[in-house]
C-alpha cells in the first residue's frame, strides 16, 4: 500500500513529540486545545526575531518596510486559505474568542436592537456564547439556542424554526471542540439568510478539520486562531463581508486604526486597519504563515484523510472498551473523541494517562451547557492532529485498561 | 521542586476503598447545616450535611454529589473524622489539613494534627489535584460558617 503521507517524517517535523513525559514517549492528545509547532513555525518566528523585526505600517524605514511586507504578505496568504473575495476582510485579532467578541460588540452595537434575536447552538464554545449574552443583556435583545440531537449533530428542522424576522445574528460552531460534530454550515448559513439574518461561523477547530473556504460556506463572519492550526499563540484571523465589516464600529480603538486624529474629532481608517488598533502580535503574524506554507506542503487534503483514518480506528477501538462511552456519534466529524468510563471520574482517567505519557483533556471543555445537555460534569476528550499515529491510539487503550484495572 | 510522582502514592488502596464506597454518602433533610461547593474547572460538585447538638458536637454527618476518586474518598473520611467532635475541633482540624496539603515542609507536629488525613500526602507529588482533596473541608468551613445565622433562623 503506498501512503504518500509519511507519517514518521511529519513526525520528525515536530521537536516536541520526541520528548519523554513521565519515563514515557509523550503521546499529544489533547489537540483540539492547542496544536504543537514544526519546526518550521519555530524557525521562522526565531529568525524574524533575529533578522528581520521591526515595527509595521510607521516605519519609514527599510527594517519596518519589510516587517510590513512579511506581515501583508501573510494576509494574502489567509485571504486565499479561506478563499475570501477581498484581503481587507482579513483582521487579525489575538485569536478566535477576541474575533467573536468583535463582531459581537462590532456589529451588535449598531445592528442589534430591543426585542431582537441572536441563535446560538447547544454545541458552542464559551467563546461563542458569553460574548452573545453581554450584547443581548446591553442591547434588550434574547439568546435564542437550537437543540442537539443525542448523537451531537445539530436538528436542522429545529434549527429552521428557531430563525423569525427577528433573528439578527446566527453564530455556530464549524466544529464542536467537545464532541467532534461538524455542523452543516452551509445549509445554515442559507437558512440564516432565508431569515434576513447574517450568520458568523467559529472556526477555531473547523479550520483545522474541514473546508474553510467562505465562499464555499455562505457565512458572513468567519474566524480561527493560529494557535491551534499549527501556528503560534496570540494571534488569529476575523474575516468577513466587507460591506458588513465598513458598517460596523471598531471594536478597539487608538493607534493605527486611525486616518486623522485631533483632541475633537477622529476619522478611522478603512479596511483592515480600521479593527486592527495599536501594535499587532507581528512575529507570531510570520508564524502563522510559516504554518499555512507547511500545511500547504503537506497538502490538505492528505492531512484530512490522515486524520480521518486516525478517527475511525480510534472510534473503533474506544467503542471495543467494555464500560467506555463516546459522547458524540456525529455521522460528520472531525478528530475529537469525548469519552467517560463507568464509575471513573475524567480527572482519575487524565492523572493515570499522564503517567503514561498521554495527554489528553478532561472537564467540560468550555461547553458547560452542552455538558449539561448530557447530564455529565466532564468528560475525557483525546483529540487529533496531523502527526498522531495508529501505534499512539494503541497506547491510548492500553493506558485506558490500566485506568479500569486501578478503579476497578 | 515537585517529587517525582508516584501513581501508587495517589490512589492508595484506602482512597480507592472510600472512592468505590463512601462512607455516610446520601442526603439529610433535616440537617442543622448544610452547604455546597463547587470547582468549575472540573466540575467537582459536593453537598455537606450537618447535625449539631447545642453542646456544638456534630452528631450527624453526611455529604452528597460527585467528583473525582481524591475528592469523594477525602469527603468520605472527613465524615468519619468529625462526627462526635465539636466545631472547634473540626475548624482546627481543617485549618491543619489545608496548610498540610499547602505548605512545601510539614513540621511533625502538623503530621500528627491531621492523623489519618495523612495518607493524601501523595496528592501533592501531583499539584492540580491538591484542590481535589481540599474542596470538602472548604465546603465544611461554609457550613459551620453559616451557624451562627442559623441560630437567627436564617438557613439558607
Ligand atoms: C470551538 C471553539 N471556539 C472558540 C475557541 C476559543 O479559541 P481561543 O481560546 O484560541 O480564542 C475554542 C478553543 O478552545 C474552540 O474550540
Amino acid at each position: 500500500m503506498t501512503n504518500p503521507y509519511d507519517i514518521h517524517k511529519v513526525r520528525r517535523d515536530f521537536p516536541i513529540l520526541s520528548i519523554q513525559m513521565n519515563g514515557k514517549p509523550l503521546v499529544y492528545l489533547d489537540n483540539a486545545a492547542t496544536a504543537q509547532k514544526p519546526e518550521r513555525v519555530i524557525r521562522r518566528i526565531h529568525d524574524f526575531y533575529q533578522r528581520e523585526y521591526a515595527t509595521v505600517h510607521r516605519g519609514v524605514y527599510t527594517l519596518s518596510q519589510n516587517s510590513t511586507w512579511e506581515c501583508e504578505q501573510v494576509r494574502d496568504r489567509c485571504r486565499k486559505f479561506l478563499n475570501a473575495p477581498d484581503r481587507d476582510e482579513i483582521i487579525f485579532v489575538s485569536g478566535a474568542t477576541e474575533a467573536i467578541n468583535l463582531v459581537a460588540s462590532g456589529y451588535g452595537r449598531p445592528f442589534i436592537s430591543t426585542g431582537d434575536e441572536i441563535l446560538i447552538t447547544e454545541m458552542e464554545h464559551h467563546a461563542n456564547i458569553i460574548p452573545w449574552q453581554q450584547i443581548c443583556l446591553e442591547k434588550g435583545a434574547r439568546l435564542k439556542v437550537a437543540p442537539i440531537n443525542d448523537e451531537g449533530e445539530i436538528i436542522l428542522e429545529q434549527f429552521r424554526k428557531f430563525l423569525s424576522p427577528k433573528t439578527k445574528m446566527v453564530a455556530v460552531t464549524h466544529m464542536s471542540n467537545a464532541l467532534g460534530s461538524i455542523n452543516p454550515v452551509r445549509r445554515m448559513a442559507k437558512l440564516a439568510h432565508e431569515a434576513g439574518a447574517v450568520i458568523l461561523v467559529d472556526g477555531a477547530q473547523g479550520v483545522v478539520h474541514a473546508s474553510a473556504d467562505v465562499r464555499e460556506l455562505d457565512c458572513d463572519f468567519y474566524c480561527f486562531s493560529g494557535h491551534k492550526i499549527y501556528g503560534p499563540t496570540g494571534v488569529g484571523v476575523l474575516w468577513g463581508r466587507k460591506q458588513l465589516l465598513e458598517k460596523m464600529e471598531p471594536y478597539q480603538t487608538g493607534g493605527e486604526m486611525i486616518k486623522t486624529v485631533t483632541f475633537e474629532k477622529t476619522t478611522f481608517a478603512g479596511l483592515p486597519q480600521k479593527f486592527e488598533a495599536g501594535t499587532p502580535p507581528i512575529a507570531q503574524i510570520v508564524g502563522l504563515g510559516a504554518a499555512l506554507d507547511y500545511l500547504e506542503t503537506l497538502g490538505v487534503e492528505n492531512i484530512r484523510r490522515h486524520e480521518k483514518e486516525i478517527l475511525d480506528y480510534a472510534t473503533e477501538k474506544l467503542a471495543a472498551i467494555a464500560g467506555l462511552r463516546i459522547v458524540g456519534r456525529a455521522k460528520s466529524k472531525g478528530g475529537v473523541i469525548s469519552f467517560t468510563l463507568d464509575g471513573i471520574h475524567p480527572h482519575d482517567i487524565g492523572t493515570v494517562l499522564d503517567q503514561e505519557g498521554i495527554a489528553i483533556r478532561t472537564g467540560h471543555h468550555c461547553a458547560q451547557p452542552l455538558m449539561q445537555r448530557y447530564g455529565l460534569p466532564a468528560t475525557a476528550r483525546a483529540s487529533f492532529g496531523l502527526y498522531n499515529t495508529r501505534d499512539e491510539v494503541d497506547v491510548l487503550v492500553r493506558g485506558i485498561t490500566k485506568v479500569q484495572e486501578i478503579f476497578r | 521542586m515537585i517529587p517525582e510522582p508516584k501513581l501508587s502514592h495517589l490512589y492508595q488502596e484506602v482512597i480507592l476503598d472510600h472512592n468505590r464506597r463512601p462512607r455516610n454518602f446520601g442526603e439529610m433533610p433535616d440537617a442543622t447545616v448544610r452547604a455546597r461547593g463547587v470547582n468549575p474547572l472540573c466540575g467537582d460538585d459536593y453537598q455537606i450535611f450537618l447535625e449539631i447538638n447545642p453542646a456544638g458536637e456534630i452528631q450527624a454527618v453526611r455529604f452528597l454529589g460527585s467528583g473525582c476518586a481524591i475528592s469523594k474518598a477525602s469527603a468520605s473520611i472527613l465524615t468519619e473524622m468529625i462526627r462526635g467532635k465539636d466545631t472547634g475541633y473540626c475548624d482546627h482540624l481543617k485549618n491543619e489539613f489545608i496548610r498540610f496539603m499547602t505548605q512545601d515542609k510539614v513540621p511533625p507536629a502538623m503530621t500528627e494534627a491531621v492523623g489519618k488525613l495523612k495518607l493524601f500526602e501523595g496528592v501533592k507529588e501531583f499539584p492540580v489535584r491538591v484542590k481535589c482533596a481540599t474542596l470538602i473541608w472548604h465546603v465544611l468551613e461554609e457550613a459551620l460558617k453559616s451557624l451562627p445565622e442559623k441560630k437567627e433562623g436564617g438557613r439558607s
